[in-house]
């Protein structure tokens, strides 16, 4: 007999202590936390307005941060300005020695309204002087700043994995668990209808649903439909994931054992078998979180998804859809990489968390 | 026998890192093995028995690793190896795997590889080893089956393991370790997962083959009855450390260590010469009849290939239970003994015949035609025992959680009652009330047993169905649970169906005996009776395949020898 605290340890607190010992998971944990929190403060943690262009600031490339100026603790930037080559009379940013942009945190910037709610005008970082820009990672071809872009492109494409994926959730956990409880012919009919829908071509059938959709919409309307029809196709996996511990845990002798107890239909599902399940589907969720948003990112890549003026991560790459702008300003790829680290910081926490949710698998 | 031992193992440890503790799985373990000889390694499950067998070998999966000791083998020429300074995928280890020391495993089902055919499998250590060509190696493939004594072993050879039974297929498993004419066999457990008239017949295969081979066998089992049949020299394992070696009559006869005399006194209480516990009572009124009860699965329809034919789980199967008695289901595997207690508590609906019960307030039913509300004033009286205490408490739930359940959901309890109940219970069982707050998680395979027993004694029923509730347990670990169930049965007026393969265990425990073969009883009577004078040549066989703990008696192998 074990004593002490594991004993009357519960079931979320040893997945937690098991949780705790995967690395790369916790990592995951702490980008994925980060992410999902710049997402949600994106306009006072943006240094700017990401829809204030400047004509005389297009392609700005990226300043470096310095945070030393001689000995004391000072961040800055060098400001750049623009020269001519004096041989192909190119227009060029040249760094300027002489001048340097003090960074502050906690500024007074561009005025906003959080979550169109509350005014502010107190930006995380930003110059000292409000007239002054600073292009961490460069400025977009009308002088936006590609970094300010990037946060607020977080909120939607992160937010349209949380929604989706919750959508997805309730379809996948309702049908799976009637599929997985009843057997049977419900269970034959939720399994043709999931494989029909995982037969179909997804991007061709996203790109059929996203062209029927009014260009009058509003950005708003518009985000909610293409969530929608992510999400009607991703609830599949969640569904399969859902029945088959379902089938799984019908055989079990403690599920025999509520029966025999006396235990009502419901008291089995929801007292027994779905808290065997919860671990499991947090984990099947955050592993499919990352599909939607590749999903997201592919639609407006291509045009279909959200369009300008909305912003998104794969709204934003459609900036760096042609080679010339590649070679221009390279750091338009940069929300790319915005993408590839959220869904690996994903991957990494849902593999964890698979891992994590059987404290009784050995 | 030999003077120089083929096999010494000198101070072996082998020891798992598990985060900051260290597992010593085996600790300072030293033995000598000569030709011809069979060593028994025998201790509770936990004891390292397995994982010293695995050492030899070099297959200690990670995070396993040999942190000392040597294992010397002895080569034919004369020539010795110390195994434990050779590494895993040396070539010399790889040399001595199977050429030189072959192993078979416990679980015939999962040891065998299902995609290949059984003759490819044992050709495999023979073409690795490069002894000799295929069509060679093909015909000592069939050779070694037909001494396995596999009939037909020239088509056998090229059936897949599916197409086996699992004696069948342990057989193949000892073709495959014998194929390159190995001097040290290894047997992990081979014949725990078989019925005991199977498991007869694999040890006097093994003893016949070790007569003719000059094998030296080490053979790990729990069994004490298995090894006082077997074994010349017997090693007692606890805990990673060897507690006690001798010659196996001299152990029988005056063992030394207190673990060896308690595990000794567990295989005899539940042995077929002990006294059983119970004397047969003056028996009360039935109040269970049983009449023609079957359960036949309709032929399943097939899209390619013949319709399977219904299968008769249970044939035509008819007794009475009477108040206070305890009855026994006793049958092999697939004699249809759990599909039997599964309907008489109507998890499974039978398809024909009466389960007529009297409720204790009066009125009588038959079980059989009963629907979902009809079965809740029946769940109350008659509840069961799960075989596997691990699977049958729900791990979500707190043992006071688990045992309040049936009162909770039946209305009958709630709140500070309820707890006061739990605790009794507990007390009941053997346990601290202050127990109820942990999870199953916390508690061995015997206490969770308790617990099990104490969440079927909630209700205060009248019968409990108990499925091969001791077989998951270590056999010192049995026979208190036995004497738990006895202790409670007068004060609480049970009655007990109890479900098993092990003839010891149900001799000792129930009052009359239900032999049941292929879905049929097939033999009926006080456990007297049926254990003294068994009519039935089925019984006869079952009867002669128990492994007696007494190494005086070596019935189970001289049968065969003939």
């Amino acid at each position: 007999m074990m004593a002490g605290g594991l004993a009357t340890a519960s079931q979320a607190k040893l997945t937690w202590l098991r949780f705790r010992r995967h690395r790369m998971a916790m990592v995951g944990l702490g980008i994925v936390l980060l992410m999902y929190l710049v997402a949600l403060f994106a306009e006072p943690v943006a240094p700017f307005n990401p829809d204030k262009s400047n004509a005389r600031l297009v392609f700005h490339p990226p300043q470096m941060v310095q945070f030393f100026d001689g000995w004391a603790f000072s961040p800055h930037v060098l400001a750049y300005r623009l020269a001519r080559d004096p041989v192909t009379l190119q227009p060029r940013y040249v760094a300027d020695g002489s001048r340097k942009v003090r960074l502050r945190f906690f500024v007074a910037g561009d005025p906003y309204k959080l979550w169109g709610l509350f005014d502010g005008t107190i930006h995380l970082i930003g110059p000292e002087n409000a007239g002054d820009t600073v292009f961490i990672l460069g400025a977009d071809r009308q002088g936006r700043d590609v970094l300010s872009r990037m946060i607020h492109g977080a909120r939607a494409s992160l937010s349209i994995g949380l929604v989706g994926v919750s959508i997805s959730l309730v379809l996948g956990i309702t049908l799976g668990g009637l599929s997985g409880f009843f057997g049977g012919r419900v269970d034959w009919g939720v399994q043709r209808v999931i494989e029909f829908i995982i037969s179909l071509p997804t991007i061709p059938i996203w790109l059929a649903l996203a062209a029927i959709l009014p260009k009058e919409w509003s950005p708003m309307a518009i985000y909610f439909t293409i969530t929608l029809i992510i999400s009607l196709v991703g609830w599949t996996e969640l569904a399969r994931v859902v029945r088959g511990r379902f089938l799984a845990l019908r055989g079990d002798s403690f599920v025999t054992a509520a029966w025999l107890d006396g235990c009502s239909q419901g008291r089995i599902i929801f007292r027994h078998m779905l808290p065997s399940l919860t671990s499991h589907i947090i984990a099947a969720v955050t592993l499919a979180i990352p599909n939607m948003i590749l999903a997201e990112t592919a639609l407006s890549f291509l045009g279909l998804g959200l369009k300008p003026p909305a912003i998104s991560w794969g709204a934003l790459l459609r900036e760096a859809q042609n080679v010339q702008s590649i070679a221009a300003a390279p750091w338009l790829l940069l929300p790319g990489a915005a993408v590839a680290l959220t869904v690996l910081a994903l991957n990494f926490l849902g593999d964890g968390l698979r891992d994590a949710a059987d404290p009784y698998a050995h | 026998m030999p003077t120089n031992p083929i096999l010494e193992v000198r101070g072996l440890r082998t020891y798992f890192p598990l985060g900051r503790r260290v597992l010593k799985a085996v600790d300072d373990v030293s033995f000598r093995l000569h030709a011809g000889e069979t060593l028994c390694i025998v201790g509770e499950s936990g004891s390292g028995k397995s994982i010293t067998a695995r050492s030899i070998l070099q297959i200690v999966g990670p995070p396993g690793r040999i942190m000392g000791g040597e294992i010397l083998y002895r080569r034919a020429d004369g020539s010795v190896v110390d195994i434990a300074g050779l590494g895993a995928k040396a070539a010399a280890m790889r040399a001595l795997r199977g050429r030189e020391i072959a192993m078979i495993f416990q679980e015939p089902m999962t040891s065998l590889s299902p995609i290949h055919r059984i003759g490819w499998q044992i050709m495999e250590g023979l073409l690795a080893h490069k002894m000799m060509g295929r069509a060679e190696a093909r015909a000592r493939a069939v050779e070694l089956l037909r001494q396995v004594e596999i009939p037909q072993p020239e088509q056998a050879v090229d059936r897949f393991p599916f197409e086996f039974s699992g004696g069948m297929r342990q057989r193949a498993m000892i073709a495959m370790a014998l194929a390159c004419n190995p001097r040290v066999l290894i047997a992990d457990e081979p014949t725990t997962a078989l019925d005991v008239t199977t498991q007869a017949e694999i040890l006097r295969l093994i003893r016949r083959l070790q007569q003719a081979h000059g094998l030296a066998v080490l053979f790990i089992t729990h069994d004490m009855g298995v090894v006082a049949q077997i074994a010349d020299n017997v090693l007692v394992m606890r805990q990673g450390e060897v507690v006690e070696r001798a010659p196996t009559a001299e152990l029988f006869a005056s063992p030394h260590h207190p673990y060896t005399i308690r595990l000794l006194q567990a295989a005899t209480a539940l042995g077929m010469a002990a006294p059983p516990a119970r004397r047969a009572a003056a028996l009360g009124a039935p109040f269970l009849r049983v009449r023609d009860l079957s359960l036949t699965y309709p032929a399943q329809a097939r899209l390619f290939g013949r319709a399977q034919p219904p299968t008769q789980a249970v044939k035509r199967v008819s007794f009475d239970l009477h108040e206070g008695e305890n009855l026994g289901i006793v049958g092999e595997s697939g004699s249809g003994k759990t599909t039997l207690g599964s309907c008489l508590i109507r998890v499974l609906q039978p398809s024909a015949g009466r389960i007529e019960y009297d409720l204790r307030a009066g009125g009588t039913r038959d079980l059989a035609g009963l629907d979902r509300v009809g079965l809740k004033p029946v769940h109350r009286e008659i509840r069961m025992v799960f075989q596997d205490p691990f699977a049958s408490l729900n791990p979500r739930m707190t043992v006071g959680q688990c045992i309040g359940e049936p009162l909770l959901v039946n209305g009958l309890m709630q709140g500070a009652a309820l707890a006061q109940r739990v605790e009794k219970l507990l007390g009941m069982v053997g346990l601290g009330g202050d127990v109820a707050v942990r999870y199953p998680h916390a508690f061995s395979g015997g206490q969770r047993q308790r617990i099990v027993i104490a969440r079927a004694l909630a209700l205060d029923p009248r019968l409990i169905i108990a499925d091969e509730a001791t077989s998951a347990l270590d056999v010192t670990l049995r026979r208190q649970i036995l004497d738990l169930l006895l202790e409670l049965q007068p004060e609480l007026g049970l009655s007990f169906i109890f479900i098993s393969h092990d003839l010891g265990v149900i001799r000792y425990f129930c009052d009359r005996i239900a032999v049941m073969h292929r879905g049929e009883i097939v033999e009926i009577g006080t456990a007297d009776a049926i254990c003294a004078w068994p009519q039935m040549p089925y019984t006869q066989r079952l009867l002669a395949a128990v492994p007696e703990a007494d190494p005086a008696r070596r019935g189970l192998l001289a049968e065969g020898m003939g």
